[in-house]
């Protein structure tokens, strides 16, 4: 895999990309959210200091789903009134994205999808049902949710958003199914609620006394 | 994956973090890193923000029910299921049905790794409580109906209780709003030792899935000291102490009467039924001279160490005759000395005809050695009754036949372990459901000058 190098357009500081797929990666030294392009990196805002963080998961945590290794690249932060959740972006060994979300460390990992007709926003409530890759989910809760800053690697440019709503749809298994409302057309993402020990992570964050 | 990246500084390690109340000034420790909503002055017992630096008073406290007191102190590390977890919140809930008011105490434990989880205590009863990663399927348009119920990972669950649980006095951080006074609708549905619960505030559902625990195991996980406050009464989800799948229980005494039963066919196929001795005499009644004894031929008797069946057929009515025998090995003396009776009356009287007694009689002698035998036989009957001097009166012996009453016994031997067992298991149940929505039809009437409690 290759390892492009670049310098921060800010400070100057050295931006190592451990995927080749991103879009998006922040400075880790002036956290300074930088855009790549054909020929650089273009600075295209500044994040906010994180609000404190007790996700276990840290940039460079490893772990394995479905037989795939895969590793944390960046992540998303989100809060809502019952408190915050980390969307971490997962890179997995065939170059593919994943999502797994770390809410309260109830941990679920999700694709996106492609599916036709998603609703607009505002035009879903609960208890409604949808069929996605012959499995039906009802939606369980809407969230108006607020961005709260990024780090690492994305693989899409995420950094100018305020309020997000967030559609979470369950299914009688472990399934469930995200509706991202962030671009005015609703992304999809299916995925399923996983075990923290099945992933088998390693490159943990440390806890004192822990 | 290329391990090439810069190393990374990455943020601080986290630590429980020291903070002190607004309202009374005592330290408070936050010990979720971060995770907590709401934490609890455990001196003054205010409700402050803690996503707020300055720990934003959001509800004083009101009542005065400081005794009441986790039997898990705050902070107390335990390992739970293989897994090290540290109790940071505690509450108490209640519920008041028909005027009563039941009180529950809720624990919640964390581990950085591994999140949350819940211990519930009612009356010396735990529960170990998760939320539900997937969601179950309610059957039935209204969950309280008798009979519905719930499946979750296959498993049905009975509807058992809906309540209305309101919180009651809390201690510790929590990852949600808690509020003391705040009410939500919890509905239980059960599968021993498995507990469904949905509970469910301001419209949205939580599904959580509980484990019953015994006292000891918590202590034992938590190394508390003393001992666990004794159970009382029989919880919702309690494993019966039967400790046995009563469907299994059931099939395994179907299988040992069909076993029973192909035994006593295999027997009966086996067995050689010979006929060794067929004979009517005739008992002379008016020979009263004593000594009316006498001795049949020597036969024989082959075979394995089996059984001999001696009938013995009279037919006497109103009347009776009574046959000593002695059934005498021929080669060695041995003897085997028994007595029967055979009689027959019948008649009429005001409630019509009636009778009593058989013309039959057998009796099986077990364990018999092949040889040479032959009995000694002597009859008695009432000297002084009428008519004809003579009872005749008929002797079958065969040697090596089946008896059905041994499996008899034998089934009625295997029918009582299943019996008393499920006798065990239906009171415990009873018991277990007369504290539902659905108690039991009582089995009698309630009897006013009975106390049972």
């Amino acid at each position: 895999m290759t390892q492009p190098v670049a310098n921060c357009p800010n400070c100057g500081a050295k931006i190592v990309f451990r995927w080749p797929g991103c879009v998006q990666t922040t400075c880790e030294y002036c956290r300074s959210i930088l855009v790549r392009t054909d020929l650089d990196l273009k600075k295209v805002g500044q994040v906010a200091d994180l609000p404190p963080d007790s996700s276990p998961i840290q940039l460079n945590t490893e772990g394995a789903y479905r037989n795939k290794a895969f590793v944390v690249a960046g992540r998303i932060l989100y809060e809502y009134g019952q408190g915050g959740w980390n969307e971490w972006h997962l890179v997995m060994n065939d170059g593919t994205s994943a999502w797994l979300s770390d809410a309260q460390n109830e941990f679920a990992l999700s694709v996106v999808a492609k599916a036709p007709n998603l609703p607009a926003a505002g035009q879903v409530h609960v208890g409604e049902q949808f069929s996605w890759n012959n499995q039906s989910y009802t939606v369980s809760v809407i969230t108006p949710a607020r961005y709260r800053g990024v780090e690492g690697e994305l693989p899409f440019q995420y950094w100018d958003k305020t309020e997000v709503t967030f559609v979470d749809l369950r299914s009688e298994t472990t399934k469930f199914a995200t509706l991202d409302y962030s671009d005015p057309e609703a992304t999809l993402y299916l995925g399923e609620f996983v075990d923290f020990d099945g992933l088998k992570l390693k490159n943990l964050r440390n806890f004192e006394g822990w | 994956m290329n391990s090439g990246a810069p190393p990374l500084s990455g943020p601080p390690k986290p630590q429980a973090k020291a903070l002190n109340c607004p309202a009374c000034g005592t330290s408070i420790t936050l010990r979720s890193f971060g995770q907590a909503e709401t934490v609890v002055c455990g001196s003054c017992h205010s409700i402050l923000d803690a996503k707020d630096p300055n720990l934003a008073i959001l509800q004083k406290f009101e009542q005065a029910t400081r005794d009441v007191r986790p039997l898990i102190p705050l902070g107390t590390r335990g390992k739970l299921r293989g897994t090290d977890y540290e109790v940071i919140g505690f509450q108490r809930r209640k519920t008041t049905v028909d005027e009563i008011t039941f009180y529950w105490h809720e624990y919640l434990l964390f581990n950085p790794y591994k999140g949350f989880r819940y211990l519930s205590e009612y009356n010396g009863h735990w529960n170990d409580i998760s939320i539900c990663k997937q969601l179950p399927l309610v059957e039935g348009t209204f969950s309280a109906a008798p009979g519905s119920g719930a499946n979750y990972l296959g498993e049905q669950y009975k509807h058992f209780q809906t309540c209305a649980a309101s919180t009651d006095f809390v201690l510790g951080e929590f990852p949600w709003q808690v509020r003391v006074g705040e009410s939500a609708s919890v509905t239980d549905y059960v599968h021993p030792p498995r507990v469904l619960s949905s509970e469910e505030l301001n419209k949205e559902v939580t599904w959580s899935i509980g484990e019953y625990l015994y006292g000891r195991e918590i202590w034992e996980a938590f190394r508390l000291p003393d001992s666990p406050p004794e159970a009382q009464g029989v919880y919702e989800n309690q494993p019966s102490p039967v400790g046995i799948d009563l469907k299994n229980l059931w099939l395994t005494f179907a299988g040992f009467a069909v076993f029973l039963v192909v035994l006593m066919v295999g027997f009966d196929v086996i067995s050689k039924k010979e006929p060794v001795l067929h004979e009517t005499y005739q008992l002379n009644r008016a020979d009263t001279r004593g000594e009316v004894s006498f001795v049949t031929d020597v036969f024989e008797l082959t075979g394995r160490t089996s059984n001999v069946k001696v009938k013995t057929y009279s037919p006497v009515n109103n009347h009776w005759i009574y046959v000593n025998y002695a059934l005498i090995n021929h080669d060695t003396g041995e003897a085997w000395d028994f007595g029967r009776e055979v009689s027959y009356y019948q008649g009429y009287d005001s409630d019509g005809s009636w009778s009593e007694g058989k013309q039959n009689d057998e009796v099986v002698i077990p364990s018999v050695p092949a040889g040479h035998y032959y009995f000694r036989i002597e009859p008695e009957a009432d000297p002084t009754l009428p008519g004809i001097p003579y009872t005749p009166y008929t002797v079958d012996v065969r040697r090596d036949v089946p008896v059905a009453g041994i499996y008899g016994i034998a089934f009625i031997i295997l029918l009582v372990p299943p019996l008393i067992i499920s006798l065990r298991s239906y009171s415990f149940e009873r018991t277990r459901w007369e504290e539902s929505d659905h108690p039991p039809t009582p089995i009698l009437q309630p009897s006013s000058s009975e106390d049972d409690s």
